[in-house]
């Protein structure tokens, strides 16, 4: 942590749906200008954290303070601080992205004098100026997101609470919206972000994994790749997933995951274990194309803590 | 059987179309999918691929051209269609106040399971999708990978031929979605053919082949391996200590035709690779942007969907 103050504090947060404990006794400060991550399972407690960070879910346990300001003693207060877009944004789809953008400038109290500026710059990351007047309803996935986004930013937050940004959005759309978002958090404001692409979450400053509504692990990207025990050895091989299930039971091998058309063997040394590794499946007759150490990925983190 | 495609193909489109007044949604796409086959859909949103699949699955009616799935033409024999398909999208219609086993039995008189084959299909659909024990609980209250795993199962309790999935695991964290591949491929053992979209190039990967879609049209159509290996354009992986800043310097650079952060690496396209090699090193560090590596690579899916996507004319405009 820096020395400045936090531009997020959480201490001992905490909220039950019924006999369900989504978010328990979570603590962890962000600082000014910081691009953290949530990351977990589904139902891990993402989403009740970013509600309750956003004022919109009132939590029975702990607090949280967004720029001094405690989301249960002023959750209308927090909502001044802050740009919040759910995984289900609140577009009108019977209005055109033009009228969509000015209804939430007028809902945020943007100055008619702002508003082209602010508009220009989203429009020149989101690709959105050519259809101001086409209906929301009537957009793509990805350019509802972009639309969703832009209207969460139309007034200058200090902070970013963004919830799955890229939920089935392509890949192309996915650029776009992270180029957005890289650039508000260099211009110094802090954003906190949860996505199911671990990719994406390798780009974070920090990430928090969540698991059963607690933080199961907080660190860099990096320190959190640096701690996986083991080393990752990466195989290319033909039919790959007779090869993964023929190295399941395997005494050498820790783990073995399929990445795409690769596998990914987690075992305690390359260099020893990985030639009689090769050999079961050469001898099973597949050929290995390429085998060869790698960094571990979050990904491979994130399902070696999960996976226990 | 109709006598419009061979025995082997299982889903076929011959210069399929679909209009929606003056827009071409779907334009003139013609492929075929072999019986047992994996075959992923992929492209922009808005390319069209949701329209292909609903004019397959007998949702909607063609403007032109034809198609056959399972041997039946789509549009006169749209009712055979939905008898020989299971059909999964991402708004899947399972309902959320029914316990697990009472959705499965609802599907099962939806899909005319016969009423002897009733318990055994809850079963196996229990088994294998890993419900067992959660079978007597609220399907509103299980998390969205499982409900998803569940929705699959209904979707293959009447054994069809042919699985239609569209955009199965949109949202669904890592260990789900590999998971849900898992159950795809036990279903599938037994020789289902899948059609599959998705936005996840790891999960294209797990595909057979893979169509890929830009306004409307089919603009690449090959094994995920050899759409990788097909010549594109030289392309590098830069490590710099401010990816964000290295993005959009290269952007700016002439000989520079696409730049994206890639994790914490930047990938970069470029025209002509000597040329890069020796300004790119040079650009970053008269702007101050430490060059930790700069390797020539070969491209990833996400790479090559881009590159074909814009040598295509970019990403569709709606």
């Amino acid at each position: 942590m820096t020395d400045a103050a936090p531009a997020i504090a959480v201490r001992g947060l905490g909220c039950r749906f019924g006999e369900i404990r989504a978010v328990e006794d979570v603590s962890f400060e962000v600082s000014p200008g910081e691009l953290f991550g949530l990351v977990g399972p589904d139902g891990a407690g993402k989403t009740t954290l970013l509600r309750m960070l956003a004022g919109v879910l009132r939590p029975d346990g702990g607090d949280a303070q967004l720029y001094g300001v405690s989301v249960v003693r002023d959750p209308e207060g927090v909502k001044h601080e802050i740009a919040y877009m759910p995984q289900r944004f609140g577009l009108y789809t019977d209005l055109t992205v033009m009228e969509n953008l000015d209804f939430y400038a007028d809902l945020y109290g943007v100055p008619q004098a702002e508003r082209r500026a602010r508009l220009e710059r989203l429009f020149h990351f989101s690709n959105l100026a050519p259809f101001g007047d086409r209906l929301a309803g009537a957009l793509s996935g990805g350019m509802k997101q972009k639309l969703a986004l832009s209207c969460a930013l139309i007034h200058l937050p200090k902070i970013l609470l963004l919830d799955e940004p890229t939920f089935g959005v392509d890949p192309i759309s996915r650029r776009d919206l992270w180029l957005i978002v890289h650039e508000m958090v260099e211009e110094g404001v802090t954003a906190v972000v949860s996505t199911a692409y671990l990719d994406e979450a390798e780009r974070f400053d920090r990430v928090a994994l969540l698991h059963g509504g607690r933080v199961l692990a907080l660190d860099t990207p990096a320190r959190l790749q640096r701690g996986l025990s083991g080393e990752v050895l990466v195989i290319e091989v033909e039919a790959p997933r007779a090869a993964r299930d023929l190295l399941v039971d395997h005494p050498k091998v820790r783990r073995v995951t399929l990445f795409g058309d690769k596998l990914h063997v987690t075992v305690a040394s390359v260099a020893s274990d990985g030639p009689a590794i090769e050999r079961v499946l050469r001898d099973a007759g597949l050929s290995v194309h390429r085998a060869h150490k790698a960094e571990a990925s979050l990904e491979d983190v994130f399902i070696e803590r999960l996976a226990g | 059987m109709s006598a419009q495609a061979p025995n082997d193909i299982a889903v076929a489109a011959q210069e399929l179309t679909r209009v929606f007044g003056s827009f071409t949604a779907v334009d003139r796409v013609s492929f075929a999918v072999r019986r047992g086959e994996i075959f992923g859909f992929l492209g922009p949103n808005g390319a069209g691929k949701t329209t292909t699949i609903k004019m397959l699955t007998g949702l909607l009616a063609p403007s032109s051209g034809r198609g056959s799935v399972a041997g039946y033409d789509i549009g006169a024999q749209s009712e055979m269609v939905k008898r020989n398909i299971g059909y999964m999208s991402q708004l899947f219609s399972l309902y959320a106040d029914l316990t697990v086993e009472e959705n499965i039995a609802f599907f099962s008189g939806l899909y005319h399971v016969p009423r002897e084959k009733r318990a055994a299909r809850r079963d196996w659909v229990l088994e294998v999708a890993g419900l067992t024990d959660r079978r007597t609980r609220l399907t509103g209250e299980l998390p969205l990978g499982i409900k998803q795993r569940l929705a699959l199962g209904c979707a293959v309790l009447h054994e069809p031929p042919i699985l239609f999935l569209d955009e199965p695991t949109s949202g669904v964290d890592p260990l789900s979605r590999r998971r849900f591949w898992d159950l795809i491929y036990t279903l599938t053992a037994g020789g289902t053919t899948v059609f599959v979209s998705t936005h996840y190039m790891e999960e294209a990967e797990y595909c057979h082949r893979l169509a890929l879609m830009n306004r409307g049209k089919l603009i690449a159509l090959d094994a995920p391996a050899r759409l990788r290996a097909a010549a594109t354009e030289p392309l590098f992986e830069l490590k710099t200590d401010d990816s964000l800043k290295t993005v959009k310097l290269l952007q700016r650079m002439a000989g520079v035709r696409e730049a994206a952060m890639y994790g914490r690496a930047v990938h970069v396209a470029v025209a002509d690779r000597a040329q890069a090699r020796a300004e790119i090193p040079r650009r970053l560090k008269q702007e101050g942007v430490a060059l930790h590596g700069m390797d020539e690579i070969a491209p990833s899916l996400e790479d090559v969907f881009v590159f074909r996507v814009r040598e295509a004319g970019g990403a569709p405009v709606d």
